[in-house]
């Protein structure tokens, strides 16, 4: 599967509160919470995302809350994949869940700017700056996480384990 | 193996289990509250399964919104009410309810040795009673729920010692501010937290919630301390169920040990915008706040209030700022109550509301409009985490938030004369 799409560049330690604020936390429909997706850290990011465009981020993405309304935002934002130098932990495992695609790669957010066109292979993990011409490689998910990734999110997963499919 | 280890090899019948390990790991007790239960209940609703894994260890507490802010609060609190009903959950109304983080242990709810999930990430704060506990997302506690079973990857452990007897006025929450302050938001990333040395076994048990609770500001996946005397005696009249009391083996292997000497720690206020931006009190400088909270599934246990109703007794908050007090639960309002602390408080000025997270995420309570500054015992100060984008919130201890409610200014409970 390949994604391409405009980069938005965000800094370190992106927080749930920033992602989504709490304040929209009794919004249920994944449309409504895309919305306000970034709108106390950059208030145009809703007007200008375009289906398919990509975050590139430095450490920690995500931290904070368990919020699941955080990748769901994201997600129904119509940004097609997250690449981070780091995810937090709660947030890396809300985004493979709910089938929101994360890459770890230090180079490719050291060499990605706002506004590049990226393109990513979610299979073997290559990052193409199509704007400069540079490629970088993330790390590859551990064969368990694929498992999910492959079943379409955790739900699937789960349901094809509990009716006996193997 | 560390303390996490040992709990997790026992959830998987495993003989021994390693860093980087993953694991199908058997769940004792699910958690989820209002705005993160309905996510999951459409999840729990989408596998197609009719019922629970075990009505009895799953926990549904309506205590972000509520009682209900507005009128999207009140649906989404409805439809977790109403899937907790059908399911015979266990679940706590508005008037029995508390900030779950504070009621679960209260009632026996969290045991040590056992492993808890929960859709919030404060759900590491049953480490401070050797149970391991991690915060998850909802999808995450949907599966739980219909299979009593979530896979885990098992994490490093760092092991922390803190040495010394503490000062004056130096408690959990300084402690952990200044790990905070040490290691960075995400020093302690995918890793657990183990809390060692003679300074934390003097601790109570309010203290310890108080430090695995902000496991997670370190980035970390739980924060645990070993059971020991003030463990078991908290634990005897709130449950009959038999737990297992797990110990580090003297050869644990630990990804690193950091050594921390509490004489040296004063404490701590963390600036905006994140918790790991600590100074020590007599760092601070001249800051002129517009609101105190004290409170939280961090500081809203009996001994925060104690310690705040020790600052504010006799004394009366500035007049040009807000102090808002929120007890952690009905026990601790009635408790607080006997002991004359809740009129201490109202004497004070301060205003003391029913349990509820409200203000410590912006939810309601006490919201901060732009330019405003609020000096807070919860656990986040992110860029408009309690309001506006242009307000800020300094982390600090309760003694150090009710000083600062008299004072009109950040100031710790030693200038208070």
């Amino acid at each position: 599967m390949s994604l391409k799409g405009k980069v938005f560049k965000y800094g370190s330690h992106v927080d749930t509160d920033a992602i989504i604020p709490a304040r929209h936390l009794n919004l249920l429909e994944p449309a409504d919470l895309a919305k306000h997706c970034m709108e106390d850290i950059d208030a145009d990011f809703i007007g200008k995302v375009k289906n398919g465009d990509i975050i590139v981020a430095d450490i920690n993405f995500g931290c904070g809350s368990s919020r699941e309304h955080a990748p769901v935002a994201i997600k129904a934002s119509g940004i097609s994949c997250v690449i981070a130098k780091s995810f937090a932990r709660i947030f890396f495992r809300n985004a493979i869940n709910i089938g929101l695609p994360l890459l770890e790669c230090e180079e490719a957010a050291d060499n990605i700017k706002a506004g590049d066109t990226v393109e990513v292979d979610l299979a073997s993990g290559a990052i193409t700056n199509l704007s400069s011409g540079k490629t970088f490689s993330a790390k590859a998910y551990p064969e368990f996480m694929m498992q999910i990734v492959q079943a379409g999110g955790l739900v699937e997963y789960t349901k094809k384990k509990l009716s006996g499919a193997k | 193996m560390t303390l996490s280890e040992k709990i997790l090899a026992a959830h998987c019948g495993k003989a021994s289990v390693g860093p980087g390990d993953f694991l199908n790991v058997r769940t004792d007790l699910v958690l989820s509250n209002d705005i993160t239960a309905p996510i999951a209940i459409r999840e729990f609703e989408r596998l197609g399964v009719a019922k629970v894994f075990d009505p009895g260890k799953i926990v549904m507490v309506p205590d972000h919104f509520c009682p209900n802010k507005d009128i999207q609060s009140a649906e989404q609190a409805k439809m977790m009410r109403e899937f907790a009903r059908k399911h015979k959950l266990v679940y706590f109304e508005v008037g029995q309810m508390g900030i779950e983080h504070v009621i679960l242990p209260e009632k026996g709810l969290a045991l040590p040795g056992e492993v808890v999930v929960g859709a919030d990430s404060h759900t590491c704060t049953y480490g401070a009673l050797g149970a391991f506990a991690t915060g998850m997302g909802s999808t995450d506690i949907a599966i739980a729920m219909a299979t009593g079973e979530i896979w885990m990857k098992v994490p490093p452990t760092i092991k922390f010692v803190f040495h010394g007897q503490p000062g004056k006025w130096v408690g959990g929450k300084d402690l952990i501010l200044y790990l905070i302050g040490d290691i960075g938001v995400d020093g302690a990333l995918y890793s657990a937290l183990e809390f060692h040395g003679e300074a934390v076994d003097k601790l109570g048990m309010d203290g310890r919630f108080t430090m695995s609770n902000m496991a997670i500001e370190a980035g970390g996946k739980a924060g645990l301390f070993h059971v020991d005397a003030k463990t078991r005696s908290y634990l005897k009249d709130r449950t009959s169920r038999k737990y297992t009391e797990y110990r580090p083996d003297p050869d644990a292997a630990y990804a690193r040990v950091i050594e921390y000497d509490v004489a040296k720690i004063e404490p701590q206020v963390a600036f905006p915008h994140l918790p790991s931006n600590t100074k020590p009190i007599s760092k601070v400088g001249d800051i002129a706040i517009d609101q105190v909270v004290i409170g939280s599934c961090t500081n809203g246990r009996m001994d925060d209030l104690r310690l705040a109703a020790k600052v504010l007794k006799g004394r009366k908050v500035d007049p040009h700022l807000r102090c808002i007090i929120l007890p952690g639960s009905q026990q601790v309002y009635l408790d607080a109550l006997k002991e004359g602390i809740i009129e201490t408080f109202i004497r004070a000025g301060a205003a003391v509301s029913t349990p509820t997270c409200g203000p410590c995420l912006g939810g309601y309570m006490g919201i901060l409009a732009a330019g405003e500054r609020c000096v807070s015992t919860t656990n986040r100060n992110f860029v408009g985490r309690m309001g506006h984008v242009k307000s800020e919130v300094y982390l600090a201890n309760p003694a150090v938030a009710a000083a600062s409610a008299i004072a009109g200014r950040i100031a710790g409970p030693q200038e208070i004369k």
